[in-house]
C-alpha cells in the first residue's frame, strides 16, 4: 500500500472502522468475534457487554461508543468520606443516590447502556440520564458496592463520569420553576375568565343573564385575583425599582395599565356599572408571561458560568513523612505538603517541583500552545498540566492564592453586564411612558369641560387600552426566536440581552491560539539535508508507534510508507524516539536529544531529526489558522476594529500579517490580566467590545468585554464563562451573526411602529370615550399575536436569506 | 333555573382541579426533562428481543 486512491481509501475506511467507537483503526486492527475494534480498550468494553447480553447497545446506533481511558489510582479519592458526602444527594445506611455528569452521552444507545447499569453491577438499583443535561442519576447499595466502583464501572465501559472541584460545593441545586407556575396561573385565570365574561359581550337582556350577572362577575374578580397579585407581581416590583432609581423602565406602564384595569373593574363590579376588564387583565398578563418564557432558551449541557473550579480536580495525591501516598482534597492542601502529580493531571496549587521529568501544558493559564519543560527546583503555576509522566512537587500557597484563581479575583468577575445597558425596549418606553401620560391628561381635561361625568372613564380607559402589551412582547419574541435559530446553527447565546449587545458592537478581538487557529498543528515544513527513502520510511515507522502529539501530527502529514518492523525502537518521555532498522539509526525529538550543533533558539515548535548521529534538518510547525479565517476578517474590517490579542510569542507574526487584512492591530505576549486592561482601556475610550477567546486565560477579557464568546471544538468540553459559545465548525459565520442581531434590532423597530398603530386604533376609542370591554378584550389579544407572527416570521425570513444551506441537524 | 350553579361549579372544580395536577406535575420535576422519556419508552421491548437473540448466539459459537 504504498500508494492508496482516494476511493480505496474511503472503503479502508468503512471496513476499518472500530464498532466500538467509530474511528479509524489504522493499521493496527483488533478481530475479536468477526468485529473490528481499534484498541484494546474498545474491545474490552464489547466484551463486558457482550457477556452482560447488553449488545444491543450497538444495535440502537453504530459505534457509539468512546475509548475508555486509563484511570488507575485517578479515582481513589472517592472513599473519603467527606468528599462521598459532598458529592451524593442522598445517603441512608443502605442507599446512596449520587448524579454525575458524563460528557459522553450523546445518543440513544448512551441512554440505553446507562439504565441498564444493574445489569453490569447488581448492586445498583437504578439508573436515570437525563439526556439534555448529561448527567447520570445512580441509585446504588451503599453496604455492597461504593461510589468508587461505581465511577469506575462507568469508565471501564467509556462513559467517565467528569468530576471537578465544582461539584463540591455544600447546598443542593435549586430548580427555579416560579416562571412556570405563575404561567400556569395566568393561563388558568386567562381561559375561565374569557368563558365567564363571554355573556355580556353579546349584552343580550335576558332575564337569567341579568340574574347571574353580580354571580359570574365576582367570580371572574376572584379568579383575578392571583393573577394580579402573584402573577404579574415581578413587573410591579421591576416599575418600583425602574422608579427607584429614576428610570421609566416598560414595566413602568405595564404596572400602571394591570393596576387600573384591575382597579376600574372592581368599582365597576361594585357599583354595578359594568362588567369590567378582567379578561383584558388576564390576557394581559398571560400574553407577557408568555412572551418572558419564550425568551428563556436555556442550554442545559451548556454552562455559561464556569470558573477555574470547573477545570480544577477535587482531589490530589499527598505524600506524607512516611512516602505513603494519600488523596487530599485540594481545598485542604496547605503550604509544605508533597503532591504527586500523574500524567494528564492538572496542578492545583503554585509550588515547586522536587522530581521527576516536567512537561507542563500552560495552555489554559497563557494561551501557550508549546508545552515547557521545567528542571528539579523551578517553580510551577497552578493550572498548568503534566504531559509526562509522574512528578512530585512542594505547595507553596493554597489554592484560592494560586496565580491563577487569584484572577478571578478581579472585580469583573463580581459585575452584571447587564446592569448599566439600556435594552431598547426601555429606551421606548421612556418616551411612550411620557407620550401616554400626556394624552391621557389632554383627553381627560378636554372630557372635564364637555362632559364631566366621563373625564375619569376616559383617564382610565386612556392608561387601559395603551398598556404596552405588544411592545413588551417584540424584543422577547424577536431575540428568543433568533436565539433557538442560533442554537440551531450551534451558536449558543446566554440571553436575549446579548444578542442586543453583540448588534452594539463596534471592535472585535480575538485571541489567537485556538481561537483563530485550530487546536491540532497540522502544517509542518521540512529544513534541512535532503532524507533518503529508507529514512522517510523509518521516520515514519517510529513516528507510527509514538504517542506524542507532535508524532501524531507530523505522522499524519507525512506520505505512506511500507510499514517495516523496527529492530529498536525507544521512546524518551519528553526528548524524543530512538528507533533501530537494519543500517539506520534514527534519532527524533527536541535539539539537545538529537545532537543539534546549532541549537538556535527559534519561536516556533520544532522536532529535528538525525540518522547515524549525523544531523540531518528540523520540522517546522506552524499554527494551522481555521478555515475561513482571512475571508471573515476581510467580512468584517468594513465596520469593525480588529485586533489580535495573544498570549504567544511573536513567532506568528509574520504569517498573521500576510493572512489578515493590513489595519488589524497585532498584539503579543499578553497576560490574562493585559488582556483584561487592554479591553478595558479601549472601553474607556467608547469602544463597544467583542472579545473572542478560548481558554481560561481569556477568562478575565471574556468577563471585561461588552460580549464575550468562547470558541469551542467540542460544546460539550468546558469553555470558560462567557456570554456565547459558538462551536468552532461555525467559527466562519460569525459575522453573519453578527449581522443578524443587527437584523433583529430592525425587527423590532418596526414591530414597535405596528403596536403604535394598534395603540393608536385604541386610543381613539378609548379619547372619544366608547370603550367597552369587548374592544379591549379583541384589540389587547389581536395586537399581541399579530406581533408575535410578525416578529417570527420576520426572524425566520433574515436567518434563512442569508443561509441557504442551512442544515437543522439536531 | 339554579342548574347555572351546578354547572359553574362543576366547570371551576374541573379547571381547579387541572391547575393542581399541573401545580403538582410541574413540583415532581416531570418538565425538567422533555427528552429522554421519549427514547426510553422505546427501550423495553427491545432488550427483551436482544437477551434471546445473544444466548442463542452464545450457544453456536
Amino acid at each position: 500500500m504504498t500508494f492508496v486512491t482516494g476511493i480505496n481509501e474511503q472503503i479502508k475506511m468503512e471496513n476499518n472502522t472500530c464498532y466500538h467507537c467509530g474511528d479509524d483503526c489504522g493499521n493496527h486492527i483488533i478481530s475479536f468475534r468477526e468485529k473490528v475494534f481499534c484498541c484494546n480498550g474498545c474491545k474490552t468494553v464489547f466484551e463486558i457487554f457482550n457477556e452482560n447480553d447488553l449488545t444491543c447497545y450497538y444495535d440502537l446506533q453504530n459505534s457509539p461508543g468512546a475509548i475508555p481511558k486509563e484511570i488507575e489510582g485517578k479515582y481513589d479519592f472517592l472513599s473519603q468520606e467527606n468528599i462521598i458526602e459532598k458529592l451524593t444527594e442522598f445517603r441512608s445506611d443502605t442507599i446512596e443516590i449520587v448524579t454525575l455528569h458524563i460528557p459522553h452521552i450523546h445518543c440513544s444507545s448512551c441512554i440505553w447502556i446507562l439504565e441498564n447499569l444493574n445489569k453490569l453491577n447488581s448492586d445498583i438499583a437504578d439508573s436515570q440520564v437525563n439526556f439534555g443535561k448529561k448527567t447520570v442519576r445512580v441509585t446504588y447499595h451503599s453496604t455492597k458496592t461504593n461510589l468508587k466502583a461505581v465511577v469506575t464501572l462507568l469508565s471501564a465501559i467509556g462513559y467517565e463520569p467528569y468530576i471537578s472541584l465544582d461539584d463540591f460545593k455544600s447546598g443542593k441545586k435549586y430548580i427555579n420553576r416560579t416562571l412556570i407556575y405563575k404561567l400556569g396561573v395566568a393561563a388558568f385565570g386567562f381561559g375561565n375568565i374569557m368563558f365567564l365574561s363571554f355573556p355580556e359581550y353579546f349584552e343580550v337582556d335576558e332575564f337569567w343573564l341579568e340574574q347571574y350577572k353580580p354571580l359570574f362577575r365576582w367570580l371572574m374578580f376572584t379568579m383575578s385575583l392571583p393573577i394580579v397579585f402573584y402573577a404579574a407581581q415581578d413587573y410591579f416590583i421591576s416599575a418600583y425599582k425602574g422608579l427607584k432609581s429614576k428610570i421609566l423602565n416598560i414595566d413602568v406602564p405595564i404596572a400602571l395599565g394591570v393596576s387600573v384595569l384591575f382597579i376600574r373593574s372592581t368599582i365597576e363590579i361594585i357599583f354595578n356599572i359594568g362588567s369590567g376588564f378582567f379578561d383584558s387583565l388576564a390576557g394581559l398578563i398571560f400574553f407577557l408571561l408568555v412572551g418572558k418564557f419564550f425568551q428563556q432558551k436555556t442550554y442545559e449541557f451548556l454552562s455559561f458560568e464556569r470558573d477555574y473550579k470547573s477545570y480544577f480536580p477535587i482531589a490530589i495525591n499527598k505524600i506524607d513523612k512516611n512516602s505513603n501516598e494519600n488523596s487530599v482534597q485540594v481545598y485542604d492542601i496547605e503550604k509544605g505538603d508533597r503532591l504527586l502529580i500523574r500524567n494528564e493531571e492538572l496542578i492545583p496549587v503554585d509550588g515547586i517541583l522536587i522530581n521527576g521529568k516536567a512537561k507542563i501544558d500552560y495552555s489554559f493559564v497563557t494561551g501557550e500552545s508549546q508545552t515547557v519543560s521545567k528542571q528539579s527546583g523551578d517553580k510551577l503555576f497552578a493550572g498548568g498540566k503534566q504531559t509526562s509522566g509522574v512528578i512530585e512537587m512542594e505547595a507553596l500557597k493554597s489554592v484560592e492564592q494560586s496565580y491563577l484563581t487569584q484572577l478571578w479575583s478581579n472585580d469583573v468577575f463580581n459585575k452584571n453586564k447587564e446592569e448599566g445597558f439600556t435594552n431598547i425596549t426601555n429606551t421606548v418606553s421612556k418616551h411612550f411612558t411620557i407620550t401616554l401620560l400626556i394624552i391621557a391628561a389632554i383627553a381627560t381635561t378636554f372630557w372635564l369641560f364637555v362632559d364631566s361625568s366621563k373625564a375619569m372613564n376616559v383617564f382610565t380607559a386612556v392608561l387601559i387600552i395603551a398598556c404596552p402589551c405588544a411592545i413588551a412582547l417584540s424584543a422577547p419574541f424577536t431575540f428568543g426566536n433568533l436565539l433557538r435559530i442560533f442554537g440551531k446553527e450551534k451558536f449558543y447565546v446566554k440571553n436575549a440581552s446579548v444578542i442586543e449587545q453583540l448588534a452594539a458592537i463596534d471592535t472585535v478581538i480575538f485571541d489567537k491560539t485556538g481561537t483563530i487557529t485550530s487546536h491540532k498543528q497540522s502544517n509542518a515544513a521540512y529544513d534541512g539535508a535532503e532524507l533518503s527513502t529508507t529514512e522517510k520510511s523509518v521516520l515514519k515507522n517510529s513516528l507510527r508507534g509514538s504517542n506524542h502529539p507532535l508524532s501524531r501530527t507530523l505522522y499524519s502529514i507525512l506520505e505512506a510508507h511500507n510499514i517495516i518492523t523496527l529492530d529498536a525502537f525507544k521512546e524518551h518521555i519528553g526528548q524524543g524516539i530512538e528507533a533501530k532498522h537494519e543500517a539506520i539509526n534514527m534519532k527524533i525529538g527536541s535539539a539537545s536529544f538529537v545532537g543539534n550543533p546549532n541549537a538556535n533558539t527559534v519561536l516556533n515548535t520544532t522536532v529535528h531529526v538525525s540518522s547515524n548521529t549525523i544531523y540531518k534538518g528540523k520540522f517546522t510547525f506552524y499554527n494551522s489558522y481555521r478555515k475561513g479565517v482571512s475571508k471573515l476578517f476581510n467580512q468584517l474590517k468594513q465596520q469593525f476594529d480588529l485586533v489580535i490579542l495573544s498570549g504567544d510569542n511573536e513567532g506568528e507574526r509574520d504569517n498573521l500579517t500576510k493572512l489578515l487584512p493590513a489595519k488589524t492591530k497585532l498584539i503579543f505576549n499578553q497576560k490574562p490580566e493585559d488582556k483584561l486592561e487592554f479591553i478595558k482601556y479601549h472601553q474607556s475610550e467608547g469602544a463597544k467590545v467583542l472579545m473572542i477567546g478560548d481558554g481560561l486565560n481569556d477568562a478575565g477579557a471574556l468577563a471585561q468585554s461588552n460580549v464575550g464568546i468562547a470558541i469551542s471544538e467540542d460544546v460539550n468540553v468546558f469553555s470558560p464563562a462567557c456570554d456565547a459559545i459558538l462551536d468552532a465548525s461555525k467559527f466562519k459565520e460569525l459575522y453573519r451573526f453578527i449581522m443578524a442581531s443587527k437584523a433583529a434590532i430592525k425587527i423590532i423597530k418596526w414591530s414597535f411602529v405596528l403596536s403604535l398603530f394598534y395603540n393608536i386604533i385604541g386610543l381613539y376609542f378609548a379619547v372619544t370615550g366608547q370603550l367597552e370591554p369587548v374592544v379591549a378584550a379583541i384589540l389587547m389579544p389581536l395586537s399581541s399575536i399579530s406581533i408575535v407572527v410578525f416578529t417570527t416570521i420576520a426572524t425566520n425570513s433574515i436567518s434563512l436569506k442569508k443561509s441557504p444551506s442551512v442544515s437543522y441537524k439536531k | 333555573m339554579s342548574v347555572i350553579y351546578i354547572l359553574l361549579s362543576v366547570s371551576v372544580v374541573v379547571g381547579v382541579t387541572f391547575f393542581i395536577l399541573f401545580i403538582m406535575v410541574v413540583r415532581s420535576g416531570q418538565y425538567d426533562d422533555d427528552y429522554t422519556p421519549s427514547v426510553r419508552m422505546l427501550f423495553e421491548d427491545e432488550l427483551v428481543k436482544e437477551q434471546t437473540d445473544t444466548s442463542k448466539q452464545t450457544k453456536t459459537d
